[in-house]
């Protein structure tokens, strides 16, 4: 199975995983894992999740994931795990 | 698994510092085009690029969104048209139908830019690489997409010097051709010395008869997250600093590897190399001059620049050839001077000067690049400076390459302004004594020799 890491990167406030989370629900995106930390004075958040039971295509998810950031004035990144494999694994 | 931080050190590379996939080019061999009729030929070239570079544009639009790396180009490199159109072509009237058939299929294909309307003369031009030759400076006029190149020396053939001296004329009518847009056409034309078959870069990418039927090529950029990796070791000592350049360089070159490999796999077309240059924009931030300063040299130019260069890509070949499966390519430091902000600065600075360029070329640098010169230079200067930049990759067997802008109605201090990737450059002045004589004469130079290397 290929997972999605979708990044969340902005100003702390209230209610940014609620609605993250919210969206997957509704996508059947399967959360696997999420940590957080807070990063120069900056919200961090990764997740890694299972997009494959999605009816979405990834590309879209990224798009739509992008517009609920936007809404709540942070930064969502939504991307295969395989760049960050080929890039921190030998 | 990978963690939070290995995640934002990606993604910091990708949306701070100017990380991205430079290129990738679909190399497409026409030689199963070749028919002596010109307007068949026009035809299949046509439809053997059209057919198979059709979906490369949106699988690269489909790489990009999927993982979240910008793939800044994607373009098309062919066999040079010197060979596919020598049947056909009985003028050079005759091989600019080809280049406007070639600037109709990147069109259509969505491409940028389409290098191969090249021709391969290192020891000799046949009747077709004259003609084609002559014919540069129209379809460089005419075309909007079309790359040129001209191969005119190799380390085992030596130098022809014919070509050489031909090629002054054709850059400055070129330049004459192009002068309402500040003489643009010499922008997409490079001359060399043991050009490689699979270069992905422009202008100078073509695709090389010893290649299969077609091959992806990427080239990776950086110089952005080299700087960045460096200011974090600043002061430390030659090894600290090495080290740091090879692990980015690593990084960096993987996710070239993943995106040819996933590109190659979705379009069903083999995987040739990666190219492992550090290609520079003039983005503020993406500057190859800049990592020379954070080396520690106040302007790229100032003595020490030749070490730093040589130093940094040493160090960026090794920590890439490993993140790679197949290397290739031109694989040096790219030093265009109106690509680079940090360049144009060292330029206006009065640090940088062509000789010193020269210099560095000896080591790294795949050569004289978007460098712009004063119009009223002579064809005889401008071969003089191109043989200079041959006999340097000749003798020390590597590539070297010349893409000079003569610019028409400007002089040395003005500025000149090319527009998007390509930038702006000052003019820069250029040694005003004759070679006249020497580049009159003809023949060839002889290869050089390859024992006795003291």
């Amino acid at each position: 199975m290929k997972k999605t890491i979708i990044t969340v990167v902005g100003k702390d406030t209230v209610g940014i995983i609620a609605k993250v989370c919210t969206y997957l629900a509704e996508n059947n995106v399967n959360i696997l894992d999420i940590s957080q930390t807070i990063v120069q004075g900056f919200f961090n958040m990764m997740m890694v999740t299972d997009a494959t039971q999605s009816p979405k295509s990834s590309a879209q998810i990224a798009e739509e994931l992008e517009k609920v950031g936007e809404e709540i004035g942070v930064s969502i990144r939504c991307q295969h795990e395989d760049i960050f494999n080929m890039m921190h694994r030998v | 698994m990978i963690n939070i931080f290995e995640v934002s050190e990606t993604n910091q590379m990708i949306t701070q510092e100017n990380l991205d996939v430079r290129t990738i080019t679909l190399g497409i061999s026409l030689l199963d085009c070749i028919t002596d009729d010109l307007k068949t030929l026009n035809e299949n070239i046509y439809r053997k690029i059209t057919a198979v570079a059709k979906d490369l544009v949106p699988t690269g639009m489909e790489i990009e969104r999927e993982y979240g790396i910008p793939i800044v180009n994607k373009r098309i490199s062919v066999t040079p048209i010197a060979l596919v159109g020598g049947s056909a072509c009985k003028s050079s009237e005759d091989f600019v139908t080809i280049a406007r058939t070639l600037d109709a299929a990147a069109k259509e294909v969505g491409v940028n830019f389409l290098g191969g309307y090249s021709a391969l003369v290192s020891k000799g031009m046949t009747k077709a690489d004259e003609y084609l030759i002559r014919s540069i400076p129209q379809a460089l006029a005419e075309t909007e997409r079309v790359c040129s190149s001209v191969n005119v020396g190799s380390t085992k053939c030596g130098i022809d010097m014919d070509a050489v001296r031909l090629l002054g004329e054709m850059i400055l009518q070129t330049a004459d051709l192009t002068k309402e847009q500040d003489s643009l056409g010499c922008a997409k034309l490079v001359v060399f010395c043991n050009a490689p078959d699979d270069n992905p870069f422009m202008a100078g990418a073509f695709h090389g008869v010893t290649e299969g039927d077609a091959v992806i090529n990427v080239g990776v950029s950086g110089p952005g997250v080299v700087k960045h990796a460096l200011e974090q070791v600043r002061g430390a000592d030659f090894e600290t600093l090495c080290e740091t350049i090879k692990k980015t360089a690593f990084k960096v070159t993987r996710v070239g590897q993943l995106v040819a490999q996933e590109a190659s796999r979705r379009l069903g077309i083999p995987f040739g190399i990666i190219d492992l240059s550090l290609a520079p924009t003039p983005a503020i931030g993406d500057s190859v001059a800049d990592i020379l300063c954070e080396i520690g040299l106040e302007h790229s130019g100032a003595p020490g620049t030749t070490a730093a260069l040589a130093l940094l890509n040493d160090q960026v070949k090794k920590g890439g050839v490993m993140a790679s499966s197949y290397v290739g390519g031109l694989s040096g430091a790219f030093i265009p001077v109106s690509e680079d902000q940090g360049m144009i600065d060292a330029v206006q600075a009065g640090a940088l000067t062509l000789e010193k360029l020269e210099a560095m070329t000896c080591v790294c640098s795949v050569g004289l690049d978007m460098i712009a010169i004063p119009g009223s230079t002579s064809a005889s200067t401008i071969s003089g400076i191109i043989a200079d930049e041959m006999a340097i990759g000749m003798v020390n067997q590597k590539t070297t390459a010349v893409r000079i802008i003569p610019v028409i109605g400007k002089e040395v201090g003005d500025m000149v302004e090319f527009g998007g990737l390509l930038g702006y450059a000052p003019i820069m002045p250029v040694n005003s004594f004759s070679c006249e004589a020497f580049i009159s004469r003809t023949g060839r130079i002889p290869a050089p020799i390859h024992s006795f290397k003291n």
